[in-house]
């Protein structure tokens, strides 16, 4: 891998030599260490890559190249089917009218109060849900790091929620915020805490002697996101603990013979350098977040104009069940938007060290 | 722990005390990330009037125990689940030797221009699947059926009275384009878990044999894959994780009642205004039962793959 980099950079170097000698600014060329060190490649280049490369490439292809069409056609051809059908007016009859290209979809979208209510909504889940899991995460993480015994045990169970499907979660959690004896409701009658929460958090209008958890507009967001970080918060504490085995121990040695307590050796010497964990993990939650589709899909149904709308929910009510296939297609691509918004500085950050 | 204090004996003692500190707020987690389990385990074996009274996570009294719950879940569940096997099988398998295959043409064998193929599949992993249902579900009910059409003449099968009958309402073949789409969409992830092992092969072993006259293919076959066996079971364990709780492709791709999937029918029992909740709960755990076997028997192997995600 380190080759091949090498090999880009190198050729970015030739690149900007021979630009630069056009415009005969010949000192820049000298300072440059790509282009002197690319004299140097260039023949090591022709030597090493004359014939092998093709015939590489041609005898092996068989065996990569369906598999990359395979996926080529089923990813990047569909989105690009979808942004062109986010141009019609499909309404799921027929063919699309694929000739008119019209925006009207998205100016639909931009007054339409249903599609800003999902879109914060989608916002805040992503962020909420990403933040906490990431806390949470770094925490248990720390914890287990202590030498604990039964530390498999804790990593396990830890971990449990996350081999559970969204539907299987959201059955449970269903129950869980029951507004009639759900273990939160009892917990809180049990607690006599249960009309203090009333008056905090319902909503103007409502007549209730228990908490609605799943319907209230003041709770239904969090009450799902508190479930979402239930079910991933031991993603996130996995990927720290491999972030925390992976710092050599001299540096809390070091830590600890200049005198340091234990928070303030983790808050200045151990944290920082869980970077690059803390960057991967909140890049795959964020998209677990917009994904979330299956988790309220179960809870409600494919219910409208509820409270949880998400983009993604939208998108699908939308395309599959009101059959405005063109809206729930231009839905869709703003989702795909807002996901190349998370990986795409994520991704070209990693090409740039070398990560890929 | 800390320098001022001169007794060791004391220091040893704030040390344990510390400790029993740690333990209860690691107790205190296991009962967070499990109670919703428990909840469910015991909520299952009581009955529609008991479950309504008792405290949720205490367990069935003697005479509230019942086993109706989780037989009615289970007659329910059954066929989703023999579907739900029949469709994850297969797509996991193939998407794991699609990824080996993928990584090995993008890692080992060494080409121009595959860095830009590998950030692409990669970005891949990402996608959010709804910007791809529309596209699909006009591929597999009208494209498809389309340039069968095309072809009526020249293929046998399903023509009859002058009609094409392409079966995209039959079950099975529900059952085959949702396996397929999801083998189709497990080749990033795949391809990324195998990529990064590969990386780790000495590329000594692979610049030998090609001395030695191997092919490409033989190098795959004689030296690739026997190495990638231990990645192979992390990739399938994975997977077939990921590809058995979808429920997304599942709503979109099959609709007839007969080969439904495990994540449908519990989504279906479970919509709207649960009434049971004894029922539901043995329905969770009775379709999360393939994946939690999994989980309980090759956890390591689970972990392994959920980290090497990043």
């Amino acid at each position: 891998m380190r080759r091949i980099l090498n090999r880009l950079r190198t050729a970015g170097g030739r690149l900007r030599s021979a630009v630069s000698s056009d415009g005969s600014n010949e000192r820049e060329v000298a300072t440059d260490g790509g282009a002197t060190a690319a004299v140097g490649d260039r023949r090591r280049d022709t030597i090493r890559d004359s014939l092998p490369v093709e015939w590489e490439l041609i005898e092996s292809a068989p065996f990569w190249l369906p598999p990359v069409l395979l996926a080529g056609f089923f990813v990047y051809g569909a989105i690009f089917w979808n942004a062109i059908i986010s141009l019609t007016d499909f309404n799921g009859l027929g063919e699309p009218s694929y000739g008119s290209l019209d925006f009207s979809m998205y100016a639909r979208m931009a007054s339409d109060g249903a599609f800003w209510h999902a879109a914060q909504n989608t916002v805040v889940l992503l962020v909420v849900f990403t933040v906490f899991c990431l806390a949470l995460g770094l925490l248990v993480a720390i914890l287990i790091d202590q030498n604990i015994r039964f530390e498999n045990t804790f990593r396990t169970v830890y971990l449990l929620p996350m081999s559970l499907s969204f539907v299987v979660t959201a059955t449970m959690w269903a129950w869980v915020y029951n507004a009639s004896n759900g273990v939160f409701n009892q917990l809180l009658r049990a607690l006599n805490l249960e009309g203090l929460v009333i008056t905090l958090l319902k909503p103007a209008a409502v007549n209730a002697s228990t908490v609605q958890w799943l319907s209230w507009h003041t709770t239904a967001l969090g009450a799902v996101i508190f479930a979402l970080i239930w079910q991933f918060s031991g993603y996130a504490m996995v990927v720290f603990l491999a972030g925390l085995r992976a710092i050599p121990t001299e540096h809390y040695e070091a830590a600890r013979v200049d005198g340091a307590s234990t928070v303030r050796m983790y808050l200045r010497v151990i944290i920082p350098q869980l970077r690059a964990s803390a960057v991967s993990a909140s890049v795959v939650l964020m998209v677990f977040a917009l994904k979330a589709f299956d988790f309220i899909f179960a809870l409600r149904g494919d219910q409208p104009g509820a409270n949880l709308d998400i983009l993604a929910t939208m998108m699908y009510r939308m395309a599959f069940s009101s059959l405005e296939w063109a809206y729930g297609s231009a839905i869709a691509i703003v989702l795909f938007v807002l996901a190349l918004l998370v990986i795409g500085p994520y991704l070209y950050s990693e090409y740039q060290r070398g990560e890929l | 722990m800390s320098t001022e204090s001169r007794n060791p004996i004391d220091t040893l003692q704030r040390m344990e005390n510390s400790r029993i500190g740690l333990y209860v707020v690691l107790l205190f987690g296991l009962v967070f990330y499990l109670f919703p389990v428990e909840t469910a385990f015991m909520t299952m074996f009581k009955t529609q009037t008991s479950f309504a009274t008792t405290v949720p996570f205490a367990p069935p009294s003697a005479d509230g125990f019942t086993l109706a719950a989780l037989t009615e879940a289970w007659n329910t569940l059954r066929p989703g689940l023999v579907n739900s096997l029949i469709m994850a099988v297969p797509a996991t398998l193939l998407s794991a030797l699609f990824g080996s295959l993928t990584a090995y043409g993008l890692t080992t064998l060494d080409w121009r221009g595959q860095i830009a193929v590998v950030v692409l599949i990669i970005a891949g992993i990402f996608i959010p699947y709804q910007a791809v249902l529309v596209p699909l579900s006009q591929f597999w009910y009208q494209i498809l059926p389309g340039l069968a059409n095309g072809f009526v003449n020249t293929l046998f099968g399903f023509y009859t009275n002058g009609n094409w009958v392409y079966p995209s309402r039959n079950g099975y073949v529900q059952l085959f384009q949702l396996s397929v789409t999801h083998a189709a969409y497990g080749i990033p992830i795949c391809t990324l878990l195998f990529r990064s092992y590969y990386q780790s092969i000495s590329s000594e072993m692979i610049e030998a044999a090609r001395l030695d006259g191997a092919t490409a293919f033989s190098i795959y076959k004689n030296i690739i894959l026997p190495l990638s066996l231990p990645m192979f079971a992390v990739t399938l364990i994975y997977q077939f994780t990921q590809v058995y709780n979808d429920l997304l492709f599942a709503l979109v791709l099959v609709n007839s009642p007969g080969s439904q999937v495990a994540t449908q029918k519990l989504a279906a029992l479970t919509g709207g205004v649960i009434q049971s909740f004894n029922t539901t709960m043995a329905g969770a755990i009775v379709a999360a039962l393939p994946t939690l076997l999994v989980y309980i028997f090759f956890g390591e192997q689970f972990a392994k793959g959920v980290a090497g995600e990043t």
